[in-house]
């Protein structure tokens, strides 16, 4: 079984990309797309894209770095602990929940250093991986992606995505009390 | 709301840091964060013209109306401003598909063309339409059936069983998925967050044809 899993995971990451480069470049040649020509134009707008959202990355990273690098993140964490504790999250499972939304390097750090200290296969080493897989990065997306457009007013963009994040964490603490 | 947010994060740390002496290294954090900003785009210039090139001719091919008829039921419900044949169904498709196999290399490029796609539609107005808090709900809610990374990670460590947690992993995937879709959906009515009236069905009907 984790045999078969490990194959197909494998093959997915090694087959996924060729697989859709394939299929759209057939498609294009039977409906006698200008190859070439398309490609090139569509690849200028990569360059004008990654530009644009040089202040948005800028501007969401810096917070973030500052936000954990003043000690404001522990501060957030002890906070929060009281109510963490009442749904039965694990203590250090915490400080994962919460930088996930924020820092995608800094919330697997996080995960790595505690499958590190009480091994991958521990209920908690499977509950924190759970919630890094399930969850995204949100500031970053939302920061990223309504700055390449130049969308400023996100209305409930935020709200929707944090919502989310919790509800994912959430499932994914109850889940791991039922599998592992 | 990313305002107060973004406003929130730097004051508060500039308070902590002042309190706490930390103050050299809140300083650091940010010069170092402003250059990593800038290399993370950089880095991204390539992947991006690569799929946006790709995409293109994907576009020019008409797998977008495909793909769009194959999604009409459920894209109708989830994005009813946007007309149906419209390359953003494709690029939203790409772009959720490519994070649902851990591609995130490919996904950036896909999502941000949706964005663009969307934002014309939202006639480049300043304010988020309902289709884009909806889009940014199922990318950020994010279910992954080969979470790559952290795979890489519990093998690295020598797990017994690295994919032990793919299953709780899909499931805890979606229930958030659910939870930000139908969020955005309430939350989109609220008086607070309703869009001025200026800029709103017009400009779909005229992008439609």
């Amino acid at each position: 079984m984790a045999e078969t899993l490990k194959i197909l995971v494998e093959a997915v990451a090694e087959y996924a990309i060729p697989v859709i480069l394939f299929s759209i470049l057939t498609l294009g040649v039977f409906k006698k797309v200008k190859m070439f020509e398309a490609f090139v134009e569509g690849a200028k707008g990569g360059f004008e894209v990654a530009i644009k959202i040089i202040p948005f990355l800028v501007a969401i990273l810096v917070a973030i770095g500052m936000f954990r690098a003043s000690g404001a993140m522990d501060y957030l964490i002890s906070f929060i602990t009281p109510l963490t504790d009442l749904i039965g999250l694990p203590a250090e499972a915490l400080p994962v929940a919460i930088m996930r939304p924020l820092s995608g390097s800094g919330s697997l750090g996080l995960v790595t250093e505690i499958m590190e200290t009480h091994g991958p296969d521990s209920f908690i080493g499977n509950l924190v991986s759970t919630m890094y897989g399930s969850t995204e990065t949100t500031f970053y997306v939302l920061a990223v992606y309504f700055g390449s457009v130049g969308v400023t007013r996100t209305r409930h963009a935020v709200a929707a995505g944090l919502l989310a994040d919790a509800a994912g964490l959430i499932a994914a603490l109850l889940i791991c009390r039922l599998v592992f | 709301m990313l305002n107060y947010v973004w406003i929130s994060l730097v004051f508060v740390s500039l308070v902590v840091g002042a309190v706490n002496g930390t103050l050299p290294e809140v300083t650091e954090a940010a010069f170092n964060m402003a250059k990593t900003s800038v290399s993370i785009a950089m880095g991204l210039i390539g992947v991006m013209a690569l799929w946006m090139g790709i995409l293109k001719i994907a576009e020019e091919g008409g797998l977008h109306r495909f793909l769009a008829r194959l999604l009409r039921p459920v894209s109708k419900r989830l994005f009813p401003d946007i007309p149906h044949d419209h390359p953003a169904i494709m690029n939203m498709l790409l772009n959720l598909s490519a994070n649902w196999l851990g591609l995130s290399n490919a996904a950036t490029p896909f999502g941000l063309k949706a964005m663009e796609d969307l934002q014309r539609l939202n006639q480049n107005s300043k304010t988020a339409s309902n289709a884009m808090v909806v889009f940014l709900a199922l990318n950020t809610a994010a279910i992954t059936f080969v979470p790559v990374t952290i795979l890489a990670v519990r093998s690295s460590l020598n797990s017994v069983s690295p994919g032990a947690i793919i299953g709780s992993t899909i499931v805890a995937g979606v229930c958030a998925t659910v939870t930000g879709v139908v969020a955005a959906k309430l939350l989109e009515k609220l008086p607070v967050f309703r869009r001025k009236a200026d800029v709103t069905s017009e400009s779909v009907a005229e992008e439609g044809k």
